[in-house]
């Protein structure tokens, strides 16, 4: 019994519609918690079509980084709402414009890069599933400067966000 | 019809999809047990004598607890999310039951009719990176506790959200470092990898008994289990994030939970207890009579032994699950601002700490059967002792939340907000 040759199309039309109808969802839902959670919807099919192409790690790192990174997305939503939390969101008519000429060039470019590719050349055999030591050694020797730069960043971040969080100094709130 | 049976067990993927089946009954089977078996052992230890009127010992109480949850009423308070009110319970169930297929259940295995050299995994999927998908599925988990409480337009159960969503961010780091610090000592990702290290060396719980202690607890922790049960205080918060829920959508969070012990003891086991070895060192047994048998167990690829070892396996989960139960039943819970602080003061650190020993001494070259140990206790030690000589107390109040309380004269009262 080998994987019928249906099952590939058949989850990859499945990751892709998860994708792209939660996409639509972000868009259309005014309640900020909903389009958070489609969001995760958004992220996972992705996630789902990265297991699908065998990066199996990739797939994973969406999954804790990104749809992880969605439940803070989440509490920020609330806590934002949190004065009425049935307050939709309506989009202004600028607002309107601006997203739809980004939309507008985003897509142009995608069309030209789609008729732009060779697919004659069709896919050349199986994805192999690249070991994550690989990925390890790719990341700390020849893309090291990137990546320790990347971490440095994130540690201002966090240095920045737990001053910001810090109780305020006894002096400071006995002044009036 | 038998070359056909023969065909589709002789794959792997036809292996796996059986095996997958018969796991999910199994284990909704063992999730409904498991709350027979909380309230025995909640019976048990505050002396008296739990359910025990439904069929022998009370044995079809889950069938009668299964029965009630189903007549019910299911209502639906009035002005709540009616769509993720309904997801949610969905979201927490999902998630719980999709982490255990890549548990390495039972070895390898050959069956009579497969051609010899050739072997299947008794398992649901082997995959390069098993560590980091349970990781993520059980991170995973909070969004139905997060989203049910959100819903319920209770502030109640919004708290219980809020609590689940900051003790889960907080407690997923302290469990990466556990983890991280055995995927380095033993080089490998996949879970099958990490068993078959074990029982060519040694178990994780005798190489590294700090960070079996530290994914002990954490485990506790992602799970919602007492002494961190802070989603669901009932003194405090009435019932948490399920406040609102009533019939069948309740059970679906309680069985969820339940689901996600199973796999974090799936995890526990794998990762430290050597997964289905029966017991540790059975290479070194082989010559005895009684050790030469646990040897063929561990080692045969005959179907039989493959199921003495899902029996092993079983038995090192439920063994895993008893103890999450005693530890409910034995242990105050914790408070908030404790929870915090043991996290971010107590388990980070010494995560950290031990990732860095383990590094360096991967680095020298020494061997780690004997210098990890010691290292990680070491460690424990150290961080013991500075804790007692800064003289603050481990369960007081925070020191700058205090000063601020008693800035704003609110001494002694709650830390300020």
């Amino acid at each position: 019994m080998n994987t019928p040759a249906w099952l590939e199309p058949l989850m990859f039309y499945l990751f892709a519609g998860v994708a792209l109808l939660s996409a639509l969802g972000i868009v259309l839902c005014g309640n900020i918690v909903r389009s958070a959670l489609c969001l995760l919807g958004t992220l996972g099919g992705v996630a789902g079509l990265y297991f699908l192409m065998f990066a199996n790690l990739l797939a994973v790192i969406q999954l804790i980084v990104y749809a992880g990174g969605t439940l803070v997305l989440i509490i920020f939503g609330v806590m934002l709402t949190s004065k009425s939390p049935w307050v939709r969101f309506a989009a202004r008519r600028g607002e309107i414009v601006a997203s739809c000429a980004v939309v507008a060039a985003l897509f142009v470019s995608l069309c030209k890069i789609l008729t732009d590719v060779d697919w004659s050349a069709g896919a050349t055999g199986s994805a192999q599933v690249v070991p994550v030591r690989d990925i390890g050694a790719v990341l700390l020797q020849d893309y090291l400067v990137p990546f320790e730069a990347a971490s440095v960043l994130l540690l201002a971040v966090l240095i920045g966000a737990a001053y910001l969080a810090r109780p305020q100094p006894a002096e400071r709130t006995s002044a009036p | 019809m038998t070359a056909m049976v023969q065909d589709i067990l002789g794959s792997q993927l036809g292996l796996s999809l059986c095996f997958i089946a018969v796991s999910i009954l199994v284990i909704l089977t063992a999730v409904a047990y498991c709350i027979y078996f909380e309230r025995k052992i909640a019976a048990w230890t505050q002396d008296r004598y739990g359910p025990n009127r439904v069929g022998p010992l009370g044995l079809l109480q889950p069938v009668a607890d299964g029965i009630k949850f189903i007549l019910k009423e299911d209502f639906v308070p009035g002005r709540v999310d009616r769509v993720l009110f309904h997801v949610a319970p969905m979201v927490a169930f999902i998630v719980a039951m999709i982490g255990f297929v890549v548990l390495p259940f039972g070895g390898r295995i050959r069956w009579p009719w497969m051609e010899e050299g050739t072997e299947l995994l008794l398992q649901g999927a082997s995959i390069d990176i098993g560590l980091l998908y349970l990781l993520a599925v059980g991170s995973m988990a909070v969004y139905g506790v997060v989203l049910g409480g959100w819903s319920s337009n209770n502030k109640y159960a919004f708290y219980g959200a809020m609590r689940a969503a900051a003790q889960m961010l907080s407690y997923e780091i302290p469990m990466g470092l556990a983890l991280l610090t055995v995927i380095l000592a033993t080089g490998a990702l996949r879970l099958e990898s990490i068993v078959d290290a074990q029982v060519a060396h040694a178990w994780n719980l005798l190489l590294h008994p700090v960070a079996f202690l530290m994914l002990l607890t954490t485990a506790l922790a992602e799970t919602n289990r007492a002494p961190f049960d802070l989603a669901e205080a009932e003194q405090e918060l009435v019932g948490g994030y399920h406040t609102e829920y009533t019939s069948m959508k309740f059970a679906l969070f309680y069985l969820g939970e339940y689901a996600h012990i199973i796999t974090a003891s799936g995890l526990l086991a794998t990762v430290f207890l050597g997964g289905w070895e029966p017991v540790p060192f059975t290479r070194l047994l082989a010559g005895t009579t009684w050790g030469g048998w646990l040897h063929w167990i561990a080692s045969s690829t005959s179907p039989l032994a493959g199921l003495v070892r899902l029996g092993v396996f079983g038995g090192k989960i439920a063994f895993f699950v008893f103890v999450f139960m005693w530890v409910r039943w034995s242990l105050p819970r914790f408070r908030f601002d404790q929870l915090m602080r043991l996290a971010w003061k107590g388990l980070v650190p010494v995560g950290m700490g031990m990732l860095a020993v383990q590094g360096w001494l991967l680095y020298r070259g020494t061997p780690v059967h004997w210098s990890a140990p010691v290292a990680e206790v070491l460690l424990l030690v150290i961080a013991g002792a500075v804790n007692v000589a800064s003289g603050r107390e481990i369960t007081g109040r925070q020191a700058s939340l205090l000063r601020a309380a008693s800035v704003r004269g609110e001494v002694g009262g709650t830390p300020a907000r």
